[in-house]
């Protein structure tokens, strides 16, 4: 069972890996022919100033996007959890940016945020007519807060059935005890959607890694304004696609999977996933 | 990430960009799988391949007029998105499987290709050179050898101003430097933004550093910077350019929120036709665009246009232009059948027919001797405009490709990133040129 898995991931994961780090390790404008660099692209990209910046924007996103995102996910899915018509209603609306493309959204919230023709000029909202993606100091919370608009839908839907899988049993006998909803939600609902939240969690982090799109659009391509919005990803693609440096994209590239790989073992190791037991233990 | 988006009156030059980006970002994975509609054709003796951007609708007719005559030697047009098709073209080179003709900006990412040996030179007496305005030949010359004719309309940068909020705040449009700060106090007062700046794209900002360092220091200063002197950059002029920016952007000029506008949406454009900023620094192929996002405005005659202003004790001559001089045609050195598109370049490209469609269209294409032609426009507002187009090119001393074309591509996103920071006077007007210097060497 695990050969056709393990071809797959040969072809698509590690082929692809060796490559990237093999040209990490080139000089290559993607027309010319390949000339071998040494370390010259690494110690580049690692003694460049630009890099951890970029590195540095990629976790500000990362933490405060999870900080963001958690509690409103959690709260949306709580929400959501118990069945009625309305509620379904209001998943739906929720849902609603899940179904959209980045592109998408992130040419919509430009023009929404425009300070001259978007939400700004309603009569009334004239306090939102600010430079919120020109700003060099906004624009990164900004762009945050777009992403929690993408995202927020998915991780509510993950909490939401997290909820689905508690057995009411537990509400019923903690009610009887005398418990409240706020006790209730406490020492029953979060406890129970431990290993939902680890999920979520690594999911965002992970994810927050690839977060590319979005902000390119938003930002017109250049991690703008100035260098504000230029998280690694961002970085990489400048340098490889609109600068033709292969040899120091690839470098970029490889420090993301390096950065990637750490993120991820971290994760499972704090939450203890790969301990993971069964929700129902101590029933 | 800037084209010359020529497309007429009824095109939409600017405002493409999102279904690029989309596909940008899939560039990035399918590196693989770009450009593998170009072998089959490369290699066959009949037939060639010619890659250009969609909204060269005017360039598809010179295609299929060409395919008329020439049945057994068709030449298959693809038509590609812009920030998609730099990509593509340099992967599919790369890779040597690129088409017979290509459309590019001439200037420092043509010199990427050639020097590549990816080009072919093309004699004069083969392309009839001598049609074409001059001094945009230069940016598809290099070392003394002609890499490319010239396919579209001409788009220096103008000056364009909205006529009535000038006149409501009593202003004149502005000829010096000193009638543009006088102007902005006054525009201010009256609760305009002065001059509409798209900063969110970074490259409209590189107009006003383009023209204030033509006008300061001469059009030698950046000649010398793109021909590889990285020193040049240090030129006292280079940051005194950079220092007049940011006094504008310190006296309001732009006012608060140009960092926030981006010119793909079409919000710049707007905020001079709604009135809502007086001036605004741009391309020809902004004519166009109000043309069709505005057709009262255009038709009431409020829209007026003059040459950049002059700085005092500048070195620069008064009458030089910065922009984009045209887009060019290239010959892929691989090609195997060169005669065919030598054929093509010399009787379809911008042959009369071609002007006819490209004067209809609101646009100046680079070919001497147009006055005839010009006279004879309908529209008093486009013979207006077009006259004046041709002359601020055929007056002008120099011709200055726009810096991030004119550079090699590895230079274009420093020079953009550090327009940007100096506009936002997160750097100081002299830290422009040391770090630009550092980037070239």
């Amino acid at each position: 069972m695990a050969a056709p898995a393990l071809l797959l991931f040969g072809l698509f994961g590690l082929v692809p890996l060796v490559g990237v780090v093999a040209l990490s390790l080139a000089r290559w404008d993607g027309l010319g022919s390949v000339g071998w660099a040494g370390v010259a692209n690494w110690s580049a990209v690692l003694t460049d100033g630009a890099t951890w910046q970029a590195l540095w924007l990629t976790v500000k996103v990362m933490v405060i996007s999870w900080l963001v995102q958690t509690p409103v996910a959690l709260a949306l899915g709580h929400f959501q959890a118990p069945r009625g018509r309305l509620r379904a209603l209001f998943a739906v609306l929720f849902f609603l940016p899940l179904l959209l493309s980045a592109v998408a959204i992130g040419l919509t919230w430009q023009a929404l945020l425009d300070p001259s023709f978007g939400i700004g000029a309603t009569p009334g909202l004239h306090w939102l007519a600010k430079p919120l993606l020109g700003s060099p100091d906004l624009a990164l919370y900004t762009v945050i807060f777009v992403i929690a608009w993408q995202f927020v839908p998915f991780h509510a839907l993950l909490y939401q059935a997290g909820i689905r899988q508690i057995p009411t049993v537990l509400y019923e006998a903690a009610a009887l005890d005398g418990a409240g909803p706020a006790t209730r939600f406490r020492r029953i609902t979060l406890p129970q959607l431990k290993y939902t939240m680890v999920t979520s969690s690594t999911l965002m982090l992970v994810g927050s890694l690839t977060y590319f799109d979005l902000i390119f659009v938003l930002s017109g391509g250049t991690g703008g304004p100035g260098t504000a919005t230029r998280v690694l990803p961002l970085s990489m693609y400048i340098t490889g696609f609109q600068a033709h440096d292969m040899g120091r994209a690839s470098a970029v590239a490889a420090l993301l999977v390096v950065f990637g790989l750490g993120l991820s073992l971290l994760t499972t190791r704090l939450s203890g996933f790969t301990r993971m037991d069964s929700q129902q233990e101590g029933m | 990430m800037r084209g010359i988006p020529i497309s007429g009156i009824l095109g939409t030059p600017r405002i493409r960009g999102a279904v690029a980006i989309a596909v940008t970002a899939s560039a990035a994975l399918g590196l693989a799988a770009c450009g593998t509609s170009g072998p089959s054709t490369t290699s066959s003796a009949k037939g060639l391949t010619m890659w250009a951007l969609n909204d060269q609708t005017i360039l598809k007719e010179s295609v299929d007029a060409y395919n008329n005559d020439h049945p057994d030697e068709k030449i298959t047009l693809r038509l590609f998105a812009n920030d998609d098709y730099k990509q593509k073209l340099r992967v599919a080179f790369g890779a040597n499987q690129a088409p017979d003709i290509f459309f590019s900006w001439g200037g420092g990412a043509l010199n990427d290709y050639v020097k590549a040996g990816k080009v072919d030179t093309l004699r004069a007496s083969d392309v009839k050179a001598d049609r074409f305005t001059p001094s945009v030949m230069q940016s598809a010359t290099f070392d003394g050898k002609v890499y490319g004719v010239p396919a579209n309309g001409l788009a220096p940068v103008v000056l364009y101003y909205n006529k009535k909020v000038l006149a409501d705040a009593g202003v004149e449009p502005p000829k010096t430097y000193a009638d543009l700060l006088a102007a902005v106090k006054k525009l201010k007062a009256k609760d305009v933004v002065p001059m509409s700046l798209a900063a969110n794209s970074k490259w409209p900002t590189l107009m006003y550093l383009e023209y204030l360092l033509d006008r300061q220091g001469g059009s030698d200063v950046f000649t010398k910077i793109a021909s590889g002197d990285a020193s040049a950059w240090k030129d006292p002029s280079v940051t005194q350019a950079n220092q007049y920016l940011q006094d504008l952007s310190k006296a309001g000029a732009f006012g608060d929120n140009a960092s926030s506008v981006s010119y793909d949406q079409g919000a710049s454009t707007a905020l001079l036709y709604t009135g809502k900023a007086a001036m605004e620094v741009m391309g020809t192929w902004e004519y166009a665009n109000i043309a069709k996002a505005a057709p009262d405005f255009l038709a009431k005659g409020d829209l007026g246009y003059t040459a950049f202003p002059t700085l005092p004790g500048g070195a620069g001559k008064a009458d030089s232009i910065v922009g984009n001089p045209s887009n060019f045609l290239s010959l892929n050195s691989a090609t195997k059948n060169k005669s065919a598109a030598l054929t093509y370049f010399n009787d379809y490209v911008l042959n009369d027919s071609q002007v006819d469609a490209y004067l209809a269209a609101g646009s100046v294409p680079p070919v001497n001797g147009l006055e005839s032609k010009l006279a004879t426009v309908k529209s008093s507002s486009d013979k207006a405009w077009l006259t004046f187009v041709y002359g601020l090119v055929q007056n002008a001393p120099s011709f200055q490709l726009s810096w991030d074309q004119a550079l090699p591509s590895d230079q274009a996103d420093p020079l953009l990133t550090n327009t940007d920071k100096s506009f936002l006077r997160q750097i100081p007007p002299a830290e422009f040129g040391t770090n630009m210097s550092k980037a070239t060497s």
